[in-house]
């Protein structure tokens, strides 16, 4: 098994790819059996230091449906100068310029060791980066204040090259024109109108080869590189316009009487934005960053009215079809994103509110443009602040640490189909012989658009083995698949990364064995994860529990030891023993559960869940906890309420917070002032050590996490007894009444969980395990009721004492 | 003239004559015609009767202005056509413009005819001169009897008048065998003949007789044919060319004004041309255009003599049957009259039913109970007690109301009255406010209703005793009480939703596309708004204007600026969406011009530069100049409804739009100006507007139109006592109802026409009540009414009428009236409305007014000698005749203009003042009298004023003293003054400094600017001036007023028959 999780790291590290299994499965049937699918999480951008780009273009395969890109996998004939494509076994002549290659002359895309490189293209004129800043106005003085300073403090970090555009809005929405000298003009939109793209464009002046003096001539950035329209500028020629435009920025001057909301026209401004920079520069790495202190309330998008006394829309709401704004606003959104992810750009949104914000509407802005999301309680606060800094950090070139307007193509070999994708991407509907008919997340196309990216941004790729069972692979054969990701470097220039990998088939009848250690849990566990996450979207929260519990249950039934009516021996072997856990925590994760969430927060929980790498969203599913004593060094516990001790201090990490927790004993001597006192220097090191931790990942994380600092009794506590295994309390869980006022018991405790899983695995082979069965013993259904707030009485459930 | 007032009876002759002559007598007593005037009268009244022996009479006078003559006898022909035009409707005025054609031709000949004619001018008089001498003349030219009440010329009018169809058969050999041209053809042929033979002097003599011999026959048909046919003639054709020919021949001196002229006997000689002959040919050959007089100098003298004189054969016969101008009843004499009569006392109006004194007049107002006749004008102060009687005389009941008309520094403005937290004390019923007219009773404890006798208790705290003559003793105290004109102060029940209003604004929308730029407007408005913005108007005596103000500049899209005082610099915002407009931003557009100096100058300076290299040659309006470029027709139509309901919505938010127009193509007056007009703004419009040209008077205007003082969010009301109702009303205002007169704003030069009828019987006794009151928001953000009452006689006798009625309200009610009547009728049919609408008023008057007399004599009412000439004028005016060069937006434009005149404006409107300058000696300070609008009054030896108002002309003869001009013009020759400038150079004689220091006077009294045009004598622009001569035939095609006059008493003796 080592080996195998040094080959999984190590291809992780170099390639940034987790197959969730390593060794295929021959044929269609098997992979089918094998229930968790054929997929991979593929990081494209990961960094990679000791990968320097090639300064070269790639070699395509010649045939018209293939074009693969030469890799170390193919053939290749030094003396005929020749290469077989690994994936259409084409034969292509070598371009002139490899004339020179032999066995011991090769390029670097035929070193092993490259299997994935980067290529940058000298083709075209770099194009500048672009920045618009679309600015909520409706906000209280320290706010605006604050965000004022963060958007002055990021303009000192751009490069002086790139392009800036500032669009603010309230009640009404204005574009400034930043190259004005003596006088500051905008152009004004009604915040409630509906405006096509071209009715934005022409008002704005946009279609016209517009004013000689201001050089503004949108279009073609290809042939003039540092094009600009009036709205847009480089940033070194306007640098104090907008700095002094930002200072004179006032709180939107319209009244708001009583018992209202301001007007905010967020949808309009997006719109507008949108359209602006479709109609100057499309296919141009741009970054739109909307800041929002609250929800949009008139005209399209709007997603609540002005009277306070209606709130927004919760989850119930949605559930009653009670939501008024919903589906208008989202289908607003939905067409604003679409057309920027057609043009290449991204949208952020940073919105800092005490109450919802919209972001359920409007979060397929960021989630198909591979934008930001950021949702925090102030623009005032430091989580913000640092995160939008955060935005701008370099990498160790000093590039940003981030790239526009990206295609992803997978290329596979012909045993294997591509079945979607999940992550912040679009489908580009590129239908090709790599399609599979089945749809996993986004398929229907081996081409996606992800327009925004970091080093860390990864997708979740499913495949399906087409394979049939009565073709079998010769022994020893290998499935490849090419990853050929092309995009707009933040340094400006067009780059291709190309990651090939191959794994090896095996016959999952003979060599089950092999497949199952080579199984990758975690990369397993996240996957699915994704694919629920991603159903979530659009079924009932209960149908996807069921769906998880159906996958666990068949995926334990076939991989589980087990003796017959003898629940207690049920057993899965090392590489699976992870995977019930992850899908326990998962099933309580806010990704999955919306009961005491806002729709915002689910929004914005799974948004950076269909983005993060690996190691974060296995945090994100099972928040890690860490135990501080004299005892020994921190050491990591089991997130369990067990592990709650009186003389421990714990850090919790569950990606969105970081709850630093003081035992009850510690936290008495702490307000004793020992740590104050010399002599118990030990006790201050103590306290200092999780604190140290905390900011260590604090540093490191985007978004910047919640960071919570409390103590046995405290308030804030509740952050961390939410999150660990009630196991203290799960008799308790049975209590008449107290279910549903105590959140850390939903879900019951993990012992239970996997007690009932081992027992409906025993149960379930030894029926037949049908749907009927998963019905009729409804832990699924009645248990997952009692979370949705009030429409379960699992309680009272006859079903589940009688599992019990 | 004495006859004139007393309207009705005089015998034709004798007393219409003198009446009329009045003015002129002094001038007949003196010629030696006296003894000539039997003969003559005869003979005239036989072909032509008034007409005719006008133009002798004139003659007689004119011999000084000899020039007239020979014009005249070019111009009989013309006169025909303009009768015929008038027979035959408008159809003729196409003609017209051959007519003037061939005018020239013959004017020049007559130029050159020796003074001869000014022997036969008196010769002529002398025939005519019957009895009454001079008088008698006159009248018999007037035949129509231009004279006031009486009808002087019996037997002369009968002629003339007489139908067409005597016409007809001595006409025979003329082609206008139309009514009027059989007319002149008529006697034409004989006079000619007779002129023909007699020498040029003789001949003149002789055309009386001929004329008489013509008359004879002709005597059965009218003299209308006649009339027409010599006056036109006479004044027309002789005026432009000959007259001035014939006044270089003659000494200047003869220039003088007609008064003069009558005095002196045939002083110069015309001279007489031979050349007019062929100006009759013209005439047969149905062209008559010559509109203009010939004598310039000598306006009034009888043109036709002279002609006759000059004219040796043929054409003659014309001469005899015109009517001399100076006959009618002339304009300048009446202003003059009412000058010296009543300019010299206060108008007290304490009187109920009081005429006022003209408004030409400078007189005093002391209020003692009734409004002002700065406020509040009527057609008539005597109303009829039954609508019967008014359908019969056919007098327009109007009011012309101008509430917040400026008073002069001698008058208090009204007062302003607090009533406390109750507010104004009214009627419960009818809901009109506290007057002078409500009768206190019960000892004062209630009080009557004066409009609806409402019987109403009066609150205690305004309880007062009553003396013994039933009135409040403390009425002398109360303004409401005492006073025809007051104001209350509003509470906050008069306000728009119960608020009380927040300062008014002013905003500037300045075009910045790239014609303004181009054409510098836009620097030289920022300039001047930066200075100007000092001037907002203030309330009494308040340190700075509570106005606040905003800036927009617009091209294809609209730029708002912030310019609050606290930023650094302007803001400005681009508002693209022009479909769906709204104003971008609250705070900081409408600002303290104080507070937010520094950015206001910041931002008027950078408009001309921020623009100033703008491509955009697109305005907002340009769609709406699409739409409108097709179909002249409905071009004077508003084309669009979106401006209406701009408009409309404007008025609901209290905005006034003014409107400053620079077109250098056609911009759709019609279709712009029903903003402003909806909202109670105004419109300037200046066409191809250039910065060196135009900037006096676009900044003059500016400046006038940001400094007046302007009521907001104004309503207006008009209640009457019980038997009339205001009915209609017009001006640039906005109705939602039928009574509510809507206005967005209101200055001191709008004017409210309102229309009363019967609805039930009056009472002589009590007499009819006004009450107009109009609630505003003051320039300091006051809410008030104002109020203006007027208490009106009623009458059960049509004399009584037509004894109080006042002609220029006439006119102004009438030139509304019709210039409304054009949006939904024909012109022609508007027109016509108009002359059927005046000949019932006159007919009226001669049937039940004027005493019995031959049917032939045209009789007006004293009050209303001038209809016939100011309707005229009207009827010729640019909107209901427009000419090939007047632009349909021009029409536009003088149309919206006119709907908000007051009195005083549209009198000089459609009768331009004609000043000479070089007439008076120079050290007089007094302005120097006018002379009648006609081309027979100007001497080329001298330089004339014109102004109507919102024109402003100096017409340089082309003789004129080389001495006048170097002291005017500061060059040496007439050639070498450059036509068309529009400064006078700044010289320091005291001609110079007079002449400027009447235009600037000029200029003073009018609410716009006015632009001066220099046009020498026979220079290209001298059309454009001759224009405004508006007694003359119009190049579009105008009657002269002779001809009008004659066509009137031919549609009177229709109607009286």
């Amino acid at each position: 098994m080592a080996t195998y999780l040094e080959f999984i790291q190590q291809n992780e590290e170099r390639d940034g790819v987790r197959f969730s299994w390593n060794v295929w499965p021959s044929s269609r049937l098997e992979a089918t059996r094998m229930v968790v699918p054929l997929a991979c999480l593929l990081t494209p951008l990961k960094e990679r230091p000791d990968l320097p780009p090639v300064q070269y273009e790639p070699v395509l395969c010649s045939r018209p449906t293939c074009k693969a890109i030469l890799n170390p996998l193919c053939q290749v004939d030094y003396r005929a100068k020749l290469w077989a494509c690994n994936f259409c076994f084409q034969r292509n002549q070598f371009p002139p310029a490899y004339t020179g290659i032999s066995e011991v002359n090769q390029p670097a895309e035929l070193m092993p060791q490259f299997s994935t490189i980067e290529y940058v293209i000298q083709r075209g004129a770099p194009s500048p980066l672009i920045f618009l800043y679309v600015v909520d106005t409706c906000l209280e003085e320290d706010d605006l204040q604050a965000l004022k300073e963060s958007l002055q403090m990021s303009l000192s970090l751009l490069p002086p090259d790139a392009l800036v555009g500032l669009i603010t809005f309230g009640r009404m929405v204005q574009v400034h024109e930043l190259s004005c000298e003596g006088i500051s003009k905008s152009y004004v939109f009604r915040g409630t109108k509906d405006l096509t793209a071209k009715q934005i464009q022409d008002m704005l002046g946009l279609t016209k080869p517009a004013m000689p003096m201001q050089q503004a001539r949108p279009g073609q950035p290809q042939e003039h590189p540092f094009v600009s329209s009036r709205f847009l500028q480089p940033i070194h020629k306007i640098d104090m316009n907008l700095t002094d435009l930002l200072g004179e920025l006032q709180r939107d001057p319209w009244p708001v009487t009583q018992g209202k909301r301001p007007l905010r026209s967020t949808g309009v401004a997006l719109s507008i934005a949108v359209g602006l920079l479709e109609g100057t520069f499309p296919n141009t790495g741009a970054r739109i960053m909307l800041f929002t202190g609250g929800p949009p309330t008139q005209g399209p998008g709007m997603v609540v009215g002005d009277e306070l006394k209606v709130p927004i829309r919760s989850w119930h709401d949605i559930e009653k079809d009670n939501a008024r704004f919903m589906k208008k606003a989202t289908k607003h959104y939905e067409m604003l994103a679409n057309r920027t992810a057609t043009n290449g750009h991204c949208i952020d949104i940073y919105a800092c509110a005490l109450d919802q914000t919209g972001l359920l509407e409007m979060k397929c802005c960021a989630n198909l443009t591979g934008g930001h999301m950021v949702m925090g309680d102030s623009f005032n606060t430091s989580l913000f602040k640092q995160t939008f800094q955060r935005i701008f950090t370099k990498d160790f070139n000093g590039d940003f640490r981030m790239a526009f307007g990206a295609t992803l193509e997978v290329k596979t070999s012909r045993e294997l189909k591509v079945a979607g994708a999940i992550g912040p991407c679009v489908s580009l509907n590129v239908k090709g012989p790599c399609v599979s008919e089945n749809e996993l997340g986004v398929g229907g196309t081996s081409q996606w658009k992800i327009c925004g990216m970091d080093p860390t941004s990864t997708l979740g790729i499913y495949f399906e083995v087409v394979n049939q069972h009565n073709a079998p692979i010769p022994q020893g054969g290998r499935g490849a698949i090419q990853f050929v990701t092309q995009y707009q470097h933040s340094s400006t220039q067009r780059r291709i990364r190309v990651t090939t990998i191959a794994r090896n088939w095996a016959d999952a009848q003979s060599q089950l064995r092999h497949i199952e250690a080579a199984f990758d849990q975690e990369a397993a566990a996240v996957l699915m994860a994704r694919l629920g996450v991603f159903r979530a979207e659009s079924e009932e929260g209960p149908d996807v529990l069921r769906w998880l519990d159906r996958q666990l249950i068949r995926l334990c039934q076939k991989f589980g030891q087990y003796n017959k009516e003898d629940p207690t021996s049920f057993r899965l072997s090392d590489s699976f023993s992870l995977y019930p856990q992850f899908m326990f925590h998962l099933r309580r994760s806010p990704f999955l559960q919306v009961f005491n969430n806002s729709p915002d927060e689910s929004s914005y929980y799974r948004h950076h869940f269909a983005r993060q790498d690996l190691t974060q969203s296995l945090i994100m599913i099972q928040p890690i906890l860490y135990s501080y004593s004299f005892h020994g060094p921190p050491e990591p516990v089991l997130l369990d309420s067990s592990s709650i001790l009186a003389d421990r201090i714990l850090l919790m990490d569950t990606f969105f917070q970081i709850v630093i927790y003081l035992g009850e004993t510690i936290a008495q001597w702490r307000k004793a002032g020992y740590q104050d006192m010399p002599e118990y220097e030990n006790f201050k090191h103590l306290l200092q050590a999780p604190l140290d931790d905390a900011q260590e990942i604090l540093q490191a994380r985007f978004p910047m996490p919640r960071y919570i600092n409390t103590e046995h009794g405290g308030s804030q506590a509740r952050f961390l007894l939410s999150k660990v295994n009630p196991s203290q309390t799960h008799n308790n869980l049975y209590a008449w009444g107290q279910v549903r006022n105590c959140q850390v018991s939903r879900g019951g405790g993990q012992a239970l969980f996997e007690k009932l899983v081992s027992k409906w695995i025993s149960l379930a082979l030894e029926t037949e395990f049908t749907q009927v069965f998963c019905w009729g013993w409804g832990w699924g259904g009645n248990f997952e009721y009692c979370s949705w707030g009030g429409r379960g009485h699992w309680c009272g459930s006859p079903a589940v004492h009688s599992i019990i | 003239m004495n006859v004139n007032q007393s309207a009705p009876p005089v015998p034709p002759f004798g007393q219409p004559q003198p009446v009329y002559p009045g003015y002129h007598q002094s001038g007949y007593g003196g010629q030696p015609g006296s003894t000539a005037p039997p003969t003559s009268y005869g003979a005239y009244n036989g072909p032509v009767p008034g007409y005719q022996q006008t133009p002798p009479p004139g003659v007689s006078r004119a011999p000084p202005s000899s020039e007239a003559p020979p014009a005249s006898t070019a111009q009989a022909p013309c006169g025909q056509a303009a009768y015929g035009q008038f027979g035959q409707g408008d159809v003729q005025n196409g003609p017209s413009s051959t007519v003037q054609m061939q005018r020239f031709p013959g004017s020049q000949p007559f130029g050159s005819v020796p003074l001869a004619p000014v022997v036969s001018q008196p010769a002529v008089l002398q025939p005519f001169g019957p009895p009454p001498t001079s008088a008698q003349v006159t009248a018999q030219l007037a035949g129509m009897q231009i004279s006031g009440a009486v009808a002087p010329a019996l037997p002369p009018v009968g002629l003339g008048y007489g139908p067409p169809t005597s016409l007809a058969s001595a006409s025979g050999s003329f082609p206008n065998s139309g009514l009027y041209g059989s007319y002149p053809q008529g006697q034409a042929p004989p006079l000619s003949q007779g002129q023909g033979h007699l020498g040029a002097q003789p001949p003149q003599r002789s055309a009386p007789p001929q004329a008489s011999s013509f008359t004879s026959p002709a005597s059965g048909g009218p003299r209308m044919p006649s009339m027409t046919g010599p006056l036109l003639p006479g004044q027309g054709f002789g005026g432009p060319s000959v007259s001035q020919p014939n006044h270089v021949s003659s000494p200047p001196p003869q220039a003088l004004p007609p008064g003069s002229q009558m005095t002196g006997p045939p002083g110069p000689p015309p001279p007489m041309h031979s050349s007019q002959q062929p100006g009759y040919q013209l005439q047969q050959n149905g062209s008559f255009g010559p509109a203009r007089g010939p004598q310039p100098n000598y306006g009034s003298p009888y043109p036709g003599a002279s002609t006759f004189g000059s004219q040796p054969g043929p054409p003659q016969p014309l001469p005899p049957k015109r009517l001399d101008p100076d006959a009618i009843p002339s304009p300048i004499q009446v202003i003059e009259d009412d000058r010296n009569n009543r300019g010299s006392e206060p108008f007290v109006t304490g009187v109920r039913g009081q005429v006022p004194p003209l408004v030409t007049t400078n007189f005093l107002v002391k209020d003692q109970g009734n409004a002002s006749p700065r406020y509040i004008r009527c057609t008539s102060y005597n109303i009829p007690c039954t609508s019967d009687m008014a359908k019969q005389a056919q007098v327009p009941l109007a009011a012309v109301i101008k509430p917040l008309a400026r008073l002069p520094p001698e008058e208090a403005s009204p007062y302003v009255v607090d009533h406390g937290e109750s507010g104004p004390l009214r009627c419960n019923r009818c809901k009109a406010y506290m007057c002078p007219f409500m009768q206190f009773i019960e000892g004062g404890r209630r009080f009557q209703c004066c409009f609806c006798s409402c019987i109403n208790d009066v609150p205690p705290q305004y309880f007062q005793h009553l003396d013994h003559t039933g009135k409040r003793v403390d009425a002398y105290d109360r303004p409401e009480l005492s006073l025809g004109s007051y104001e209350f102060l509003a509470t906050v029940d008069y306000c728009k939703n119960n608020k009380f209003p927040s300062p008014p604004a002013f905003i500037f929308m300045i075009d910045v596309s790239y014609n303004a730029i181009r054409s510098g407007l836009v620097r030289l408005l920022c300039e001047e708004l930066k200075s100007l913005l000092d001037f907002l108007p203030r309330e009494g005596g308040a340190e700075e204007s509570a106005i606040r103000v905003g800036f927009v500049t617009y091209n294809k899209v609209l730029h708002f600026y912030n310019v609050k005082s606290s930023l650094a610099q302007p803001q400005m915002m681009v508002v693209s969406d022009v479909a769906d407009m709204f104003v971008p931003l609250l705070d900081g557009f409408l600002v303290n011009v104080s507070e937010s100096r520094a950015v206001i100058t910041s931002l008027l300076d950078q408009i001309p530069e921020m623009f100033a290299d703008t491509r955009e040659t697109e305005t907002v309006f340009a769609p709406v100049i699409q739409a409108g470029m097709e179909a002249l027709k409905t071009l004077f139509q508003p084309q669009t409804g979106a401006y209406q309901t701009l408009a409309k919505e404007c008025v609901a938010q209290g905005c006034c739009v003014d409107l400053f127009l620079f077109p250098n193509q056609y911009v759709d007056v019609a279709t712009l100006s029903v903003v402003p007009q909806l909202t109670g703004g105004s419109v300037y419009k200046y066409a191809c507007f250039q910065v060196e040209n135009d900037q006096e008077r676009f900044l003059s205007d500016l400046r006038r139109d940001v400094q007046k003082v302007v009521g907001f969010d104004a309503v207006m009301r008009v209640r009457t006592s019980t038997g009339i109702r205001a009915v209609d009303f017009f001006g640039a205002f906005y109705m939602s109802n039928t009574t509510d007169v809507e206005l967005a704003g209101l200055d001191g030069d709008k004017t409210v026409t309102v229309e009363f009828k019967h609805d039930d019987r009056l009472n002589e006794e009590s007499g009819a009540l006004l009450q107009c009151a109009l609630l505003y928001t003051s320039c300091a953000g006051q809410r008030r009414l104002r109020i203006h009452n007027l208490a009106l006689n009623c009458c059960t006798q049509l004399a009584d009428l037509y004894r109080n009625c006042e002609t220029d309200t006439l006119i102004n009610y009438m030139a509304k009236f019709a210039y409304r009547g054009v949006l939904n009728s024909p012109v022609k049919t508007v027109r016509d409305t108009l002359i059927t609408q005046c000949a019932q008023i006159l007919a009226c008057y001669r049937k039940n007014c004027a005493s019995p007399s031959s049917a032939g004599q045209l009789i007006l009412p004293e009050c209303m000698k001038l209809l016939p000439v100011y309707l005229n004028c009207v009827l010729k005016s640019d909107v209901l005749q427009p000419g090939a060069e007047v632009t349909t937006d021009d029409r536009a434009y003088v149309r919206q203009l006119v709907t908000s005149m007051d009195v005083a404006e549209t009198n000089v409107f459609f009768y331009p003042r004609l000043l000479p300058l070089t007439k008076s000696p120079i050290e007089s300070a007094t302005e120097p009298p006018a002379v009648r609008a006609s081309e027979e009054r100007l001497s080329n030896g001298d330089i004339y004023l014109l102004e109507n108002g919102l024109n402003l002309f100096l017409w340089v003869g082309a003789s004129v003293q080389q001495g006048v001009v170097q002291s005017l013009f500061s060059v040496s020759s007439f050639s070498q003054i450059t036509s068309g400038l529009s400064v006078l150079p700044v010289l320091d004689n005291p001609l110079s400094k007079k002449v400027r220091g009447l235009i600037d006077s000029l200029r003073a009294q009018r609410s716009r600017y006015m632009k001066l045009i220099v046009v020498k004598q026979e220079d290209k622009l001298e059309m454009l001036f001759k224009h405004f001569l508006v007694e003359d035939k119009s190049l579009s095609g105008g009657a002269s007023y002779v001809d009008f006059l004659c066509h009137m008493h031919k549609e009177i003796r229709q109607l009286l028959s």
